[in-house]
């Protein structure tokens, strides 16, 4: 008989272990159960480590009987498919590395594992994290569970739809140009991207190195508040992770959003947007207002070249990024007479269609003779987009505006013409550009029950006052798509 | 060798580019041990295998032995310098990007300057750049398949680039020894090539002699030793000489050196493109070298190799060629400066080292520690010469004898009785005996046969049973002898 433990938030089940009412064990095994039931239908898990998680919860619950467990202590959460997780096969979602069994720990991952959390398995992405929809798995696409037909969103599509089916109670994703942001929105639920180099990014396979970020997926901004607190701080192993201090971001949640300066980017209402996307978004903004927040418009002018600008620099940094993956020392090798064939046939077996686009576009960028016009360029472009938002920011504390231009699109839409799908990222793309914090919370439905997320923008390591906005919002009582008792 | 003729027309232009592994205790970008010598793949980590979302961080140590280096050069060091990503494929690269600077290096310019011949004024090699780069792994090639060691790769370079200066091989052997050296006395490297923690291509292009147009550059690679590189040098400028003669066009290319054979051949034709496609390395900050950081370093200079040597002409009264005898190595002109305190005669303690010291590590075939006895002790021997107390050739037998055994000096020249005797009347009756039986060799060498002075001091110096006091035979010799 299935249970709605797994429906908790981590708010929830902390007083609740705490308390003793809920054992570690019960709680991971509800969890463990949600996954059985839906993944044939969602195919959000690659792997699920059920033994690893009952081996952590039973560890957790021993903790959970001593002084001040830490915060995540007997929590069961997934893991996207891209950190490596010791011991436990990590793919990417790609052939190339089906059968790569990393010896590390990501930095992310060990930090969770330090606090006692229980993982429950390796979530399901675009290969390399290079999609928005999921579909470019080599395990096949994984659903959204508010509508089977259509995609999670992506990349971090298998983290999005296990948190919105309660087969965990958070998931660990990444976000490049978007991909936690907007399947926290197609699959209404909260999701963070921190500022660049607020998380360390060792043991996360490299896409794009001044783009990729760690974040977490969780059904309350409060919920998010406590990972990003978990995940957050230097890192000896990484040098693009910075040092400054990690602020107790639960003490930012003030539940009020007086006095704030939201502004609206007008480039982000994009011609052809979903009518009902751009309601429901304006009536959130209008739900700010009268929650004492003040509105004013705001233009980042450069936005209409963020998505060439972004699809130049990470591709450039994704072609030498994926240069390891040689067929020589781990992953997938297949059989040849020589290198040059070992290389090419190998790379050709392992990569899948978009991946091998990329790396493409990304060597053609970096190329004698056009490196200046296409990666130069682009790094200039990206400065220019920068300063928008530092322009925009002397006049408000955050930004508010659409997540995506549509809602949950259906499986194969959009997958004729890849630069459709490009064009989908125009709302969170820049931000990653600009290596700013950006959170995504929930703020109504489509005709078709479909979410819709409204995102939040702040300036530079200012993720404690988009926690404070986002559970000031969400705590009015914006429309939650979460039933709990699904 | 080319002819004199060949070489007053052409003109040979070279510039070397140098490899040097840094004597840090780990890894460019990670601690995993530089120790030389272990067994394959087990200085090895995820970060220098290149395994998936691994990152790299600066081993700061590098930087400090860099700028070192880049003083000791004259380079001006740069105080804000970047790394960025070489990239390629190849099986001992395991990233499949090498991480080397390339648009801002950390020193540019400088300059070595090689000590002139016979007193003539040094001749002065500018460099371009001195860069920081990790090294690959090393491939092992066997017959039916490759074998990838990646204990190497990760370790932190500097890569020297000259300027085209150099116009011999000689000069290029010159160029490499002197830069070998500074390493070594800046303790920065070890510099041996053999061992391969010193790499040296080079890039050869000839002229007609005059023109200031440069030629087609040749790259030429695969020089194992100093003796390689001068050979190679050697014949690819007499390679490309006779080529222009014959009216044929050099190719600008890069060739192998093959030692067997003595002659450079193309390298196979590349079957993957060198379009390297440089980027800034977005996962590592941009290196400072600011101004306090620099003259911490300079201030805790060692003195090189240039300066010991001026001192030594200078000071010492020693000749130009004896001091760079002496300064060659490191560890020889320390062990020289520690006999000066002990034997006040410069002069012998400058012979000793250059002679019995050097012959002896050279035959040995160690290190100067292993193979000959501390200073102390060698001075205490080289003391007992100046007091006249043993002659010089049995301290040369005392000093063998040192060196096999480990004994100090006073108790191997007990051990072996090679005190002398300078009792004069000893040594004077011992001369009576020697003239008084050779009166046809005395009437010669009164004669005029000078000569024979040097057959009676023998004869005397056998009688005494070879433990006389040369200087005592010789002045009582000439006593009984009378002047001639």
């Amino acid at each position: 008989m299935a249970d709605n433990l797994c429906t908790l938030t981590i708010t929830e089940a902390q007083q609740l272990l705490r308390s003793g009412e809920l054992s570690a064990h019960e709680l991971t095994r509800s969890c463990l159960e949600r996954i059985s039931a839906t993944q044939p239908s969602l195919n959000s898990f690659i792997t699920v480590t059920a033994d690893l998680a009952l081996a952590q919860a039973q560890a957790a619950q021993q903790r959970l009987g001593q002084p001040n467990p830490p915060p995540l202590c007997g929590i069961p959460l997934a893991i996207k498919d891209i950190y490596a997780l010791a011991g436990v096969r990590t793919t990417a979602a790609s052939r190339i590395l089906s059968n790569f069994v990393p010896p590390y720990d990501a930095t992310a991952v060990a930090r969770l594992r330090e606090q006692g959390a229980v993982f429950v398995g390796k979530v399901n992405l675009d290969e390399f994290a290079m999609g928005s929809s999921t579909e470019n798995s080599a395990f096949g696409p994984t659903r959204n569970p508010h509508d089977t037909e259509r995609v999670a969103g992506g990349s971090s599509g298998g983290s999005a739809a296990a948190v919105a089916a309660h087969q965990c109670l958070s998931a660990l994703g990444t976000d490049t140009g978007g991909s936690i942001r907007q399947p926290a929105s197609f699959c209404g639920v909260v999701g963070i991207k921190p500022t660049y180099g607020r998380v360390s990014r060792y043991g996360v396979i490299a896409y794009a190195s001044s783009l990729d970020q760690v974040g977490p997926f969780t059904k309350t901004v409060r919920d998010g508040a406590i990972m990003l607190r978990a995940l957050a701080g230097a890192d000896p192993l990484d040098s693009t992770c910075s040092a400054r201090e990690v602020p107790d971001y639960e003490r930012a949640l003030s539940g009020e959003m007086g006095g704030l300066r939201v502004g609206v980017p007008k480039e982000f209402f994009v011609a052809g947007m979903q009518p009902e996307v751009e309601q429901a978004v304006r009536a959130a903004l209008q739900r700010m207002e009268g929650l004492g927040a003040e509105i004013v418009e705001v233009s980042l002018p450069h936005t209409r070249y963020a998505i060439a600008t972004y699809y130049l620099i990470a591709t450039a940094e994704a072609s030498s990024n994926l240069g390891r993956y040689d067929g020589i020392k781990y992953g997938l090798r297949a059989e040849a007479g020589n290198l040059l064939d070992l290389y090419t046939r190998s790379r050709a077996a392992g990569f899948g269609a978009e991946v091998k686009r990329r790396i493409m576009l990304g060597t053609f960028a970096l190329s004698s003779g056009y490196y200046d016009a296409y990666y130069l360029k682009a790094q200039r472009v990206r400065t220019l987009i920068r300063q928008d938002y530092q322009r925009a920011f002397e006049h408000c504390d955050l930004l508010a505006a659409p997540t995506a231009p549509t809602t949950a699109f259906r499986l194969g839409e959009k997958l004729s013409d890849p630069l459709q799908m490009y064009l989908s990222d125009i709302c969170t793309i820049s931000v990653n550009l600009a290596g700013l914090p950006g959170l995504v919370v929930p703020c109504g439905h489509d005709r078709q029950r479909l979410p819709i997320g409204l995102q939040l923008i702040g300036p530079s390591f200012g993720e404690a006052v988009l926690f404070r906005a986002g559970d000031a919002y969400e705590m009015a009582g914006a429309e939650a798509p979460q039933a709990r008792s699904r | 060798m080319a002819s004199a003729l060949a070489l007053s027309e052409y003109e040979a232009v070279i510039g070397l580019e140098v490899h040097s592994q840094l004597l840090t205790q780990s890894k460019c970008f990670c601690a995993c041990s530089s120790q030389f010598g272990a067994p394959p793949n087990s200085h090895v980590c995820p970060v220098c295998m290149g395994m998936p979302g691994t990152l790299p961080v600066l081993n700061r140590r590098v930087l400090e032995l860099a700028i070192r280096l880049g003083l000791a050069a004259h380079c001006e060091i740069a105080p804000r310098s970047t790394f960025a990503r070489k990239n390629y494929f190849y099986p001992d690269l395991p990233k499949g990007y090498q991480i080397s600077q390339y648009d801002e290096p950390l020193c540019v310019g400088g300059y070595l300057d090689l000590p002139g011949e016979d007193g003539a004024a040094p001749r002065r090699i500018r460099l371009v750049r001195i860069h920081l780069e990790e090294d690959a792994g090393k491939n092992v090639h066997l017959p039916d398949c490759s074998l990838v060691d990646f204990n190497r790769s990760g370790l932190p370079l500097v890569e020297i680039v000259s300027e085209p200066d150099l116009r011999s091989a000689r000069e290029a052997g010159a160029y490499l020894r002197e830069l070998r050296a500074i390493v070594r006395y800046l303790k920065v490297s070890d510099g041996n090539m053999e061992e391969g923690n010193f790499r040296c291509d080079a890039n050869v292009s000839v002229r007609p002699r005059g023109s200031a147009k440069l030629g087609a550059k040749v790259e030429v690679k695969n020089m194992n030793s100093f003796r390689h590189v001068e050979n190679a040098i050697e014949y690819e400028i007499e390679r490309q000489i006779e080529a222009l003669r014959a009216g044929e066009r050099i190719a600008q290319e890069t060739r192998l050196w093959n030692p067997d054979r003595a002659t450079t051949h193309p390298m196979r034709s590349k079957e993957f493109a060198h379009d390297y496609r440089y980027f800034p390395e977005p996962d590592l900050a941009p290196v400072l070298a600011p101004r306090e950081l620099v003259e911490a370093v300079a201030a805790r200079m060692p003195e090189l190799p240039a300066q010991r040597r001026t001192r030594y002409v200078e000071q010492l009264g020693i000749s130009a060629y004896e001091a760079q005898v002496l300064t060659a190595e490191r560890e020889l002109a320390d062990y020289f400066e520690a006999l000066l305190p002990i034997v006040s005669n410069t002069r012998m303690a400058a012979n000793w080292v250059m002679t019995e010291v050097l012959r002896m590590v050279n035959e040995s075939g160690r290190e100067l520690t292993q193979a000959v006895p501390p200073a102390a002790e060698v001075g205490a021997l080289l003391k007992l010469v100046e007091r006249e107390t043993i002659s010089l050739n049995a301290a040369k037998t005392a000093f063998a004898a040192m060196c096999k055994s480990g004994q100090g000096a006073a108790a191997v020249v007990a051990e072996l009785g090679l005190a002398q005797v300078s009792d004069e009347s000893a040594i004077a009756q011992a001369c009576q005996r020697v003239l008084q039986s050779e009166p046809d060799k005395v009437a010669e060498f009164r004669g005029g046969r000078d000569k024979l002075f040097g057959f009676f001091v023998g004869q005397v110096m056998k009688v005494m049973g070879g433990k006389a006091n040369p200087k005592v035979i010789n002045e009582i010799l000439r006593r009984h002898l009378g002047s001639n």
